[in-house]
């Protein structure tokens, strides 16, 4: 086969079976959801820029909310996350490409029908889901709009790509690996997809079973969440966490592992307790199958049962904690550079830890009967979601960036950037904290007015965040087109065989496998 | 191109697949399991929908201890019924059984029929509540104006913790006019 022979055009990309072609393809893809997302998000905050309805209807602002969380959850993050773990993974474990390529085409290629019929509910009548992303029972079954059946089917089918490209992934890392590269040899980014693709396949399909129990009940006579049919509408909230707390970790353990890439680069020093990662990443895996009652403390649950979430999730600061410290033992006394991916990265520790300790407040049960279901709570997912999941993608993009296009970005332009994105998204969720602790409460499009100060500041920083993501557009557009040429290596001495290569990687890279030495194993 | 082993890949794709199917079924096994753990606990003030005939054991005196019983009764969303407890409060003995009724009368013009949901405050007391017959063991019908008594009988064990000195029987009634066919399957 030659190195480089594949269609040309619009076929080269709908045919693909190219890790590489199906990373790009995924991370274009999430790009355009984040845009589309941050868009709804900007009719946000510019309804609740003052008190009062200026803007939309309350069903369009409701509308607004619920798409702009599924967006960004099932169309940004996730499959963002999916587009690096395609490009990186056989690249770091000296892979030729993705164990099942033809698979790997399918599920990239119908998560834009599932992002079509789910944004096409806008447009029809009785308008979007206006339930809230996490459609609780029976708001989303008994007083759904009509269009909640698109909704579902959206659902099944990212499911199903989530669930194809986990398989996917788990059996390239368990069976491509080259000679020489042990499980306890692989980057931690490899290491971290391998778990939270173990929990994609194990939490996505009670999602689909979730919807599915939707689906009866709506058209089929069903009554799982209706209690005049002998069901329950805590059921659903029960089985819809059982998913939904390992799914917020499926959305961060990647960006983990894009962390203790970059930081041991840029502080020149070996990852610090490289083992105690993995396992720390194990148990937040397993720790988040065991706590998914603290989102429903309201919900009405007896004492012991409150206890024991309120503790097992206090437990998960523990291997948090320790993947904190690690990343500052790393730092500690390094030679450290701050190019645009470390200061994302510094960022990224920094924010994220403010969100895990607004996570420990709400774990407190009887506090969190006050903050339940207020701008705190929101305040909290976005800190973790924003500077966490968002920022560990950017921090990988500008590292890796230069790797797959050969070209440099401009570090002035990614340092602008950075501190455009740093300030807006702080002035956008910082106040939320205060107002939600003032009781201001979430998904409401009118607000009392001693929360207009705060709203107003909230408003202007977001609108700041929104529009440096346009020009992180315009910096990755300006690298691929007019960049000056990278080196194989681009950083100072980075370590993985991913640098091994030359910059762009060929098409077909790694068909004979590398040498894997200990200049390339992790831990060095 | 180096020629991963095939075989190897079949097997772990064939094994995530199965977790795959397994995961999918076991949400739906969270159905029964829910109902399975609150019964086990006595979460959640469940009480059963069948009628439990209480086997008295030779030699067991009723309790002296007396506990007041509130019965409360709702209408779900905006069920056109007027739907109230005959007596709102009753003291009774452990081991003893009472009889209660509850009032419900159609306001409607159609005729309905109505789905009564038991509900029992504090929840851990629920599983020492027994009803040997309840008008929520099945669908009650009215027809356009007409009204009737129903009853409750029900008997609250002696095994029931000393701390708890009041117990509340709530009913919701739902409209399944539109669900006749639907009959109750769970216990």
């Amino acid at each position: 086969m030659s190195e480089s022979h594949h269609p040309t055009g619009i076929k080269r990309w709908l045919y693909t079976t190219n890790h590489k072609d199906i990373g790009t393809l995924y991370l274009w893809f999430s790009f355009l959801m984040f845009l589309v997302g941050g868009v709804m998000a900007l009719v946000i905050r510019a309804e609740l820029f003052q008190p009062g309805l200026q803007l939309v209807e309350p069903n369009f602002f409701n509308q607004m909310t619920t798409m702009h969380g599924l967006i960004m959850v099932f169309g940004a993050v996730m499959p963002a996350f999916v587009g690096l773990a395609n490009w990186m993974i056989p690249l770091m474990i000296g892979a030729p490409d993705m164990a099942l390529p033809r698979l790997n085409n399918l599920s990239f290629w119908i998560l834009p029908f599932a992002f079509f019929m789910l944004l096409s509910t806008l447009f029809m009548p009785g308008g979007a889901p206006n339930f809230g992303w996490t459609f609780y029972a029976p708001l989303s079954t008994t007083y759904a709009p009509p269009s909640v059946t698109y909704f579902i089917f959206a659902i099944h089918i990212m499911g199903a790509s989530s669930i194809l490209g986990s398989i996917n992934i788990i059996a390239t890392i368990m069976g491509m690996r080259a000679p020489g590269m042990g499980y306890m040899k692989m980057p931690l980014f490899v290491w971290t997809w391998f778990i939270t693709a173990y929990l994609l396949i194990a939490v996505m399909p009670v999602l689909a079973g979730a919807v599915t129990m939707m689906l009866i009940d709506i058209h089929f006579g069903g009554s799982f969440f209706s209690a005049a049919g002998g069901g329950d509408p805590v059921l659903f909230q029960h089985i819809f966490w059982f998913f939904g707390h390992p799914e917020v970790y499926i959305m961060i353990l990647p960006a983990f592992g894009v962390a203790s890439a970059i930081i041991p680069t840029f502080a020149r020093k070996p990852l610090f307790g490289y083992h105690s990662m993995v396992y720390a990443t194990a148990s937040i895996a397993f720790l988040s199958f065991i706590v998914w009652a603290h989102h429903m403390f309201t919900v009405g649950m007896p004492l012991v049962a409150e206890g024991f979430f309120m503790f097992s999730t206090m437990i998960i600061a523990v291997p948090t904690g320790v993947k904190i410290f690690n990343w500052v033992a790393t730092m500690w006394r390094g030679s450290m550079t701050f190019e645009t991916p470390m200061l994302f990265a510094v960022a990224f520790v920094i924010l994220f830890t403010i969100g895990g300790f607004s996570g420990l407040m709400l774990a407190i049960a009887p506090a969190d009967f006050q903050y339940h279901d207020t701008y705190f709570v929101v305040a909290h997912f976005h800190y973790v979601l924003v500077p966490g999941a968002i920022f560990g993608i950017m921090a990988a993009v500008y590292f890796w960036l230069p790797k797959w296009c050969g070209k440099m970005y401009d570090e002035m332009m990614g340092k602008v950037h950075f501190w455009l994105s740093f300030i807006g998204l702080n002035v956008t969720f910082f106040p939320m904290h205060f107002v939600g602790l003032a009781g201001m409460p979430r998904r409401i499009p009118d607000y009392a007015l001693q929360f207009a100060d705060f709203n107003m500041i909230s408003s202007a920083g977001a609108f700041l965040f929104g529009f440096s993501q346009v020009f992180f557009l315009g910096i990755v557009l300006q690298t691929i087109l007019y960049g000056k040429k990278a080196r194989s290596e681009v950083w100072d001495n980075p370590h993985g065989l991913e640098w091994t290569l030359p910059s762009p990687p060929p098409y077909h890279s790694f068909t004979q496998p590398p040498q894997v030495t200990m200049a390339h194993a992790s831990p060095r | 191109m180096q020629a991963p082993d095939k075989k190897r890949i079949h097997a772990i794709v064939i094994r995530s697949s199965l977790i795959t199917v397994l995961m999918f079924g076991f949400g739906f096994a969270l159905v029964p399991l829910y109902d399975v753990f609150c019964d086990l606990t006595g979460l959640n003030g469940k009480v059963s929908l069948t009628p439990i005939h209480p086997v008295s054991t030779p030699g067991e005196v009723p309790d002296v201890r007396q506990i007041q019983m509130q019965f409360i009764a709702i209408n779900n969303e905006t069920l056109p019924w007027e739907f109230a407890p005959r007596e709102f409060s009753l003291p009774i003995q452990l081991g003893k059984p009472y009889v209660t009724h509850y009032r419900a009368k159609n306001l409607s013009s159609r005729s309905m029929t109505v789905q009564a949901i038991p509900s029992v405050s504090p929840g851990l007391a629920a599983q020492h509540l027994s009803k040997m017959e309840c008008f929520c063991f099945e669908q009650q019908r009215l027809e356009a104006g007409e009204e009737m008594d129903m009853a409750v009988r029900f008997v609250v064990s002696p095994s029931l913790p000393q701390s708890f000195s009041v117990m509340t029987l709530s009913y919701t009634l739902f409209d399944v006019s539109d669900k006749n066919t639907t009959q109750l399957t769970r216990n």
